[in-house]
C-alpha cells in the first residue's frame, strides 16, 4: 500500500539567477511529504510541479555520487540522505554548500576544489616499474586498512562547506584533499610520498587545519579528514627535519 | 597534474613543541598540581617535608631534576603558546609578528630564563 503524502513542510530554498537577480533570496515552497521522501525528493517535487527553473545538482539518490551536497539548515549535507521527516515540522532552510560561489540556485562552483584534489597526486606511483610477469601486487589486511577509510571520499564537498579555515583562507587544501592524499600516500603499493608532502608542507597545506574536526563530523561516508591531516602534520614535520638524510628519487 | 611546491612552512618546530608539551600536560600536569598544589602542602599521603626547601634544592641541583623542571615549564609554555597563537589568528588580533612574539616569543623568553635560574642554583 503506498502512503499518502497528506503531510506538509515547508522549503526555504535559496534562489540565484546570475542573469536576472543581483543577489541571493529565499523562496518558500510547501512540499507534500511522505514519511520515506527525502530534501531531494522534495526539490524534485517543487521542479516537477512548481517551478522548472529551480537549479540543483543530483544524480544517484543513494549517497554515492556525492552531487547533492547543500546546507540543509545550515549544516552540510547530501539532500538524498536526509529524510523530510526528520526535518518536520519545519520550516527547512536549503541553501547551496558554503564558502563556495553560487552558480546559480542550489548550484556551486567546483574549479577550485577540483584542483586542490588534482595537487595532491591523487593516483598511485609504483615505487619501482613492475612487469606483468612479476605478478599482482599482494596486499595484507593490515595494509589495506592503513588506507580504505580514505577511500571512500566520494568527492562532495560537504567538508569543505564545514571547515571554517577553508571558509577564512580559500588557499588551504582543505580536508577532502588531505584524505584523498592520505588514501595514495598510506597504500604499501605507493612510492609517491615525497612528491605529496611537497604539495601540503606550506602555510596553506597541512598547516591550515587547526584540528577543528568538522569535516570528519560532517562526512557522510564516515571518512575522517581530520585523522589524515594529524598524520600528515606528523610525515610533514619528520620531513622538515630529516629531509636532508633521505635520498629522493621522486622529482 | 602537480602544481610548484608550495614554500615549506615553519610550523612543524611549534608544533612538535605544542605537541611534546600537549602529551607531558596530559599525562603530568593534573598530578603535578595535586601534589604540589594540594596533597603536600596538606600533608595527604606525603610526608610533612617532601616539599620541604632543602628537599626542592636538592632536586634541582641534580642534573635530572633539572631536565624535569626545565621541560614541564618550558613545554607547557610552548604547549599554551600554539594554542593562543591559532585563537589570535583566528580572531584577526594583532599583526602576524605581534601574535607570534607574544605567544612564541614568551615561550622562548620562559624556556631561556628558566634554563638560566636552574643554571644559577647550581649542582
Amino acid at each position: 500500500m503506498t502512503e499518502r503524502a497528506d503531510k506538509t513542510i515547508e522549503l526555504r530554498v535559496l534562489r540565484y539567477n546570475p542573469v536576472t537577480d543581483e543577489k541571493p533570496h529565499h523562496q518558500s515552497f510547501t512540499v507534500p511529504y511522505t514519511s520515506d521522501m527525502s530534501v531531494l525528493q522534495g526539490l524534485q517535487w517543487i521542479k516537477d510541479t512548481i517551478d522548472g527553473s529551480l537549479t540543483y545538482r543530483w544524480s544517484c539518490r543513494m549517497a554515492i555520487c556525492g552531487s547533492c551536497g547543500m546546507m540543509i539548515n545550515a549544516e552540510p549535507k547530501l539532500a538524498c540522505h536526509t529524510l523530510l521527516r526528520d526535518l518536520a515540522p519545519g520550516p527547512v532552510t536549503v541553501e547551496p554548500l558554503n564558502h563556495f560561489p553560487i552558480e546559480r540556485d542550489l548550484v556551486v562552483t567546483v574549479d577550485d576544489f577540483v584542483k586542490k584534489i588534482e595537487s595532491v597526486t591523487p593516483w598511485l606511483i609504483p615505487k619501482h616499474p613492475k612487469p606483468v610477469s612479476e605478478g599482482p601486487y599482494n596486499q595484507t589486511p593490515a595494509q589495506m586498512a592503513a588506507y580504505e577509510n580514505f577511500s571512500a571520499c566520494i568527492n562532495c564537498m560537504l567538508c569543505y562547506a564545514a571547515c571554517p579555515q577553508y571558509g577564512e583562507n580559500p588557499k588551504f587544501i582543505g580536508p577532502a584533499a588531505m584524505a584523498i592524499l592520505q588514501r595514495y600516500d598510506g597504500d604499501s603499493r605507493d612510492g609517491g610520498s615525497a612528491l605529496r608532502i611537497d604539495a601540503v608542507h606550506g602555510e596553506d597545506g597541512v598547516w591550515g587545519c587547526t584540528a577543528v574536526g568538522a569535516c570528519s563530523d560532517v562526512c557522510p561516508k564516515a571518512v575522517d579528514p581530520m585523522h589524515a591531516v594529524n598524520q600528515n602534520k606528523m610525515n610533514t614535520a619528520l620531513d622538515y627535519f630529516l629531509r636532508f638524510l633521505k635520498k629522493r628519487d621522486t622529482k | 597534474m602537480p602544481h610548484a611546491p608550495e614554500k615549506r612552512s615553519n610550523a612543524p618546530i611549534f608544533w612538535l613543541l605544542f605537541g611534546a608539551g600537549g602529551t607531558l600536560s596530559a599525562l603530568f600536569g593534573v598530578g603535578l598540581i595535586l601534589v604540589t598544589g594540594f596533597l603536600a602542602p596538606q600533608g595527604i599521603g606525603i610526608g610533612p617535608d617532601a616539599l620541604s626547601y632543602e628537599n626542592a634544592l636538592a632536586f634541582t641541583q641534580n642534573w635530572l631534576g633539572k631536565a624535569a623542571i626545565w621541560a614541564v615549564i618550558s613545554l607547557f609554555f610552548w604547549h599554551a603558546a600554539e594554542r593562543l597563537y591559532l585563537t589570535l589568528k583566528d580572531m584577526h588580533v594583532f599583526s602576524d609578528l605581534g601574535r607570534r612574539l607574544l605567544t612564541y616569543g614568551v615561550a622562548a623568553v620562559v624556556t631561556v630564563a628558566t634554563a638560566g635560574l636552574l643554571l644559577a642554583i647550581g649542582f
